[in-house]
């Protein structure tokens, strides 16, 4: 795919010196670039760099201290969202803002309902009767800008999130945006999907509209992205037509260090111990999840899963954690039959860090001491009646806080969902590090985590298999599975339909098992 | 603009402004505040005998709030409990009656019917989590129908007569100030305790923020419910072991009003209706200013609807200035 849009296309957006601090501390430092019309830019930077904030005053939430934006040459100064959106910004955010109550055409629909009596008018007052047909009709209109093919009648929670990600867009396109800002739009997207995503967004640029692309997913940036501004610590430290950038280049700009690799060296021969099994996996089928499932998980090694979305892979994980039930075979932990239930298997000596970390991994209002010593807890108290001691709790999350590095800044009582991708997980992973697990499942470990912590949570991943654990990592990103681990399988249809060992890692190879046959 | 130039000013009254509003003691200084304004205007408020027939008033109310709080924390909630001292007054009260009680006039029949009372909220208290557990069914549904069922109990048992002629042993232990006051101080030090220093405590908090993660992590989820409506159920036998000796007759309509009194106090103190938030300190403070309001609008010689009224609006004040002072303590 070579970019169409021409180095000549006229400017569409421009930041010109943009200043934003925060209680004195400055978090954009004279920001200037711009976004040419017909033509996708990337912004990427690392959690942190300033995106969010350059966002949040391009969309009418903030405004800057000092330095002015440019829509086609005039000042763009909103003040609110909704005066940002009317000047022609629109954006669809990775939190999707849709309603799974109401139907694909009322979430279209949603900021202007056609009326009775004024079927084109669009108003916001929310009085007066709603036109049903013309609503039908304007929906229809807006999902043929993205090309879906649905009945504007079903209710949205029956829809895929790529789906559902086609509609947030269809949604923006409605207002007829000079600039179309997508942030991380495939973070929960299958690879059909996101593949359908990024020829809509080609055909969107052809159009002649300007293209924000977000995204911590560094391949999809250089191979979808004309241009390219890489943000460090709120300033623009490189810009530039992506074909001038390696991936290599882009990572060294936004990490402000070279990393050796994306990955830390492995060398599995020094801690795998082939005679040890960890987790013994026999003929495990449940009906219409996974079908004959066996293998073995040895200690000191990382298993690597890899599938498309849907082949069960965290549904295996769930029924190996003992969340869902199977219907047959085996299931052995360091030798002995699996016992019922997380809290047997954790007794066993298994943990899991699931897919949806602000779902089921954390308590986001919880504090960081809190999250992390929750499974713990029982090992931690003194007696039969559960007392905690203060002191060994704190004593205990400052170890283990300094073990994963996070982040020097927080304290322990303060609430989770206050911090980064990347340090929340570091929480998650956390947690189960007190447990010292036997046994390690790791779902989407590094998922919307920029480069430098996910370099450091394969660290802590190495670390762990080097003391003896047995790890099983479940990731989309292929790149990642071949990077980190030992050993891979692959699942298709519930089923492991491949598995390599390390010398026989190729990106081919394990495309073609994982497609359906 | 120049948020940057005049940070360090604001900073010298913003922070302890800010520690002072997020904790516990707002309430607490809130009722004092209430106290000073009302003392000159309401006869007697300040008085000795005013301050024991507050607290005494107080305990019960106390004891619903503490239990409350558990089921609270664990995020639901018990709309059940006045029904609950509604049916273990009237089985106390069957129990250990002078004319015709079940369990005669033995040494025993008095520890007997406290027992008794005791297995009652208890197990009121366990058929709710366990509907709640079990059956997944939701809090609000499940307690509020078991509120109808046991209120009808309690009146069939008695055939809506209070009963009278309880021994004077027996009511002593809630209506003598020197019994109840130890017994709800401990009660409420070890439920303060429970939640706060004990695996069980922290769990139910893990449950009540977010159940799903707290079941990734091992935590017995159905469990830790099902405890949470015990205490809840237990402290409400107590409070109605009062609340009987404070009347000396047990009664099927007992406690009926309390019920918005224990939300209210609860709330009031911090306790948060989403679950996952809350302490028992907070609430202590809580029920102190919904007791001092009844008190005092009582010696104002209001006549019953004023009072209603009045409370409402003082509630519903004290409820503002509690969401204004949680938005000053987010404040980044």
């Amino acid at each position: 795919m070579t970019p169409v849009a021409s180095s000549h296309a006229p400017v569409r957006l421009q930041f010109d010196g943009l200043q934003k601090s925060f209680f004195g501390v400055p978090v954009l430092r004279s920001v200037s670039f711009s976004v040419r019309a017909g033509a996708i830019t990337a912004l990427v930077g690392e959690n942190g760099a300033g995106k969010s904030t350059l966002m949040n005053l391009l969309g009418g939430n903030l405004t800057p201290d000092a330095g002015q934006i440019l829509l086609e040459g005039q000042p763009h100064r909103p003040r609110t969202p909704a005066e940002a959106q009317r000047a022609g910004i629109a954006f669809v955010h990775q939190e999707l803002n849709l309603f799974g109550n109401l139907s694909v055409a009322e979430n279209l629909c949603l900021d202007g309902f056609p009326l009775q009596g004024s079927p084109d008018a669009a108003t916001s007052s929310g009085l007066g009767w709603i036109n049903r047909p013309a609503l039908q009709l304007l929906a229809r209109n807006r999902l043929d800008l993205v090309g879906l093919k649905l009945d504007p009648n079903t209710p949205l929670h029956r829809l895929s999130s790529g789906e559902r990600q086609l509609v947030e867009i269809a949604k923006a396109l409605g207002r007829h945006p000079r600039v179309l800002i997508l942030d991380e739009p495939t973070t929960s997207l299958s690879a059909p999907e996101c593949s359908r995503l990024f020829a809509l967004m080609r055909e969107l640029r052809s159009e002649g509209l300007a293209l924000i692309f977000i995204s911590h997913s560094l391949s999809d940036v250089l191979r979808e992205a004309d241009d390219l501004v890489i943000l460090r610590d709120g300033a623009v430290v490189a810009q530039g037509p992506c074909r001038d950038f390696s991936s290599q280049q882009l990572i060294t700009h936004m990490v402000g260090r070279t990393l050796e690799q994306l990955f830390p060296p492995r060398d599995s021969k020094r801690s795998l111990r082939q005679d040890v099994p960890c987790l013994e996996v026999r003929n495990v089928t449940q009906p219409g999840i996974v079908r004959d499932i066996s293998f073995t998980l040895h200690s000191g090694e990382i298993l690597g899963m890899a599938g498309l979305m849907g082949a069960g892979r965290s549904e295996l994980a769930r029924i190996l954690f003992g969340l869902d039930p199977h219907a047959s075979g085996e299931i052995r932990i360091g030798g002995e039959l699996a016992r019922p239930g997380p809290r047997g298997r954790i007794q066993q000596g298994v943990g899991f860090l699931t897919e949806d970390r602000r779902g089921d991994g954390l308590s986001l209002e919880s504090s960081i001491a809190d999250n992390m010593t929750l499974v713990s807890l029982p090992q931690l108290a003194r007696t039969a009646i559960g007392w905690l001691d203060p002191t060994t709790l704190r004593q205990t999350v400052q170890t283990i806080r300094e073990s994963v590095r996070l982040t020097a800044t927080a304290r322990d009582e303060q609430p989770v969902k206050t911090l980064s991708g990347g340090n929340q997980q570091k929480v998650v992973l956390a947690k189960w590090l007190l447990t010292r697990p036997k046994v390690l499942i790791l779902d989407e470990p590094t998922r919307g985590i920029d480069v430098g912590a996910k370099y450091e949570i394969y660290q802590l991943i190495h670390q762990l298999a080097d003391q003896g654990a047995g790890i099983l990592v479940i990731s989309s990103e292929i790149e990642e599975l071949l990077g980190l681990c030992d050993r891979l399988l692959v699942l298709a249809k519930g089923q492991i339909r491949a598995e390599l060992p390390r010398a026989e890692f190729q990106q081919e190879r394990i495309l073609a098992a994982a497609l359906p046959a | 603009m120049s948020s940057a130039p005049s940070r360090p000013a604001a900073a010298a009254w913003v922070t302890p402004l800010r520690s002072w509003a997020g904790s516990d003691f707002f309430v607490l200084v809130l009722s004092a505040v209430y106290f000073l304004i009302l003392t000159p205007l309401a006869p007697g408020f300040a008085s000795t005998g005013n301050a024991l027939s507050l607290i005494t008033s107080l305990l019960p109310l106390l004891l619903l709030a503490v239990g409350q709080t558990w089921v609270l924390v664990s995020g639901g909630i018990d709309l059940s409990v006045t029904a609950t001292i509604a049916l273990t007054s009237v089985l106390g009260g069957l129990a250990v009656n002078e004319v015709s009680g079940w369990l005669g006039s033995g040494p025993f029949a008095i520890p007997g019917a406290i027992l008794l009372m005791l297995a009652a909220g208890a197990g009121v208290g366990f058929l709710n989590g366990l509907a709640i557990a079990r059956l997944r069914m939701p809090p609000f549904m499940v307690t509020l129908t078991s509120l109808m069922f046991f209120s009808g109990v309690a009146v069939w048992l008695t055939q809506s007569q209070p009963i009278g002629s309880l021994p004077p042993t027996f009511t002593a232990f809630g209506g003598r100030l020197g019994w109840a006051l130890p017994v709800a101080a401990l009660l409420t030090w070890v439920a303060h305790l429970g939640l706060s220093r004990t695996v069980l405590g922290r769990w139910l908090y893990a449950v009540g923020q977010n159940a799903r993660t707290a079941e990734v992590s091992g935590v017995p989820v159905r469990t830790v419910t099902v405890c949470a409506y015990v205490v809840s159920g237990l402290l409400a036998a107590v409070a109605s072991l009062f609340l009987t000796g404070q009347a000396e007759t047990a009664s099927p309509v007992l406690g009926q009003r309390m019920l918005l009194d224990v939300i209210a106090a609860t709330v009031i103190g911090g306790v948060s209706l989403y679950g996952g938030q809350g302490r028992i300190l907070g609430v202590l403070f809580g029920v102190l200013f919904i007791r001092l309001i009844d008190n005092s609008l009582n010696l104002l010689g209001l006549n019953f609807t004023l009072i209603l009224m009045t409370k409402g609006a003082v509630i519903l004040l004290a409820a503002w200035l509690d969401g204004w002072r949680r938005q000053l303590a987010r404040m980044a």
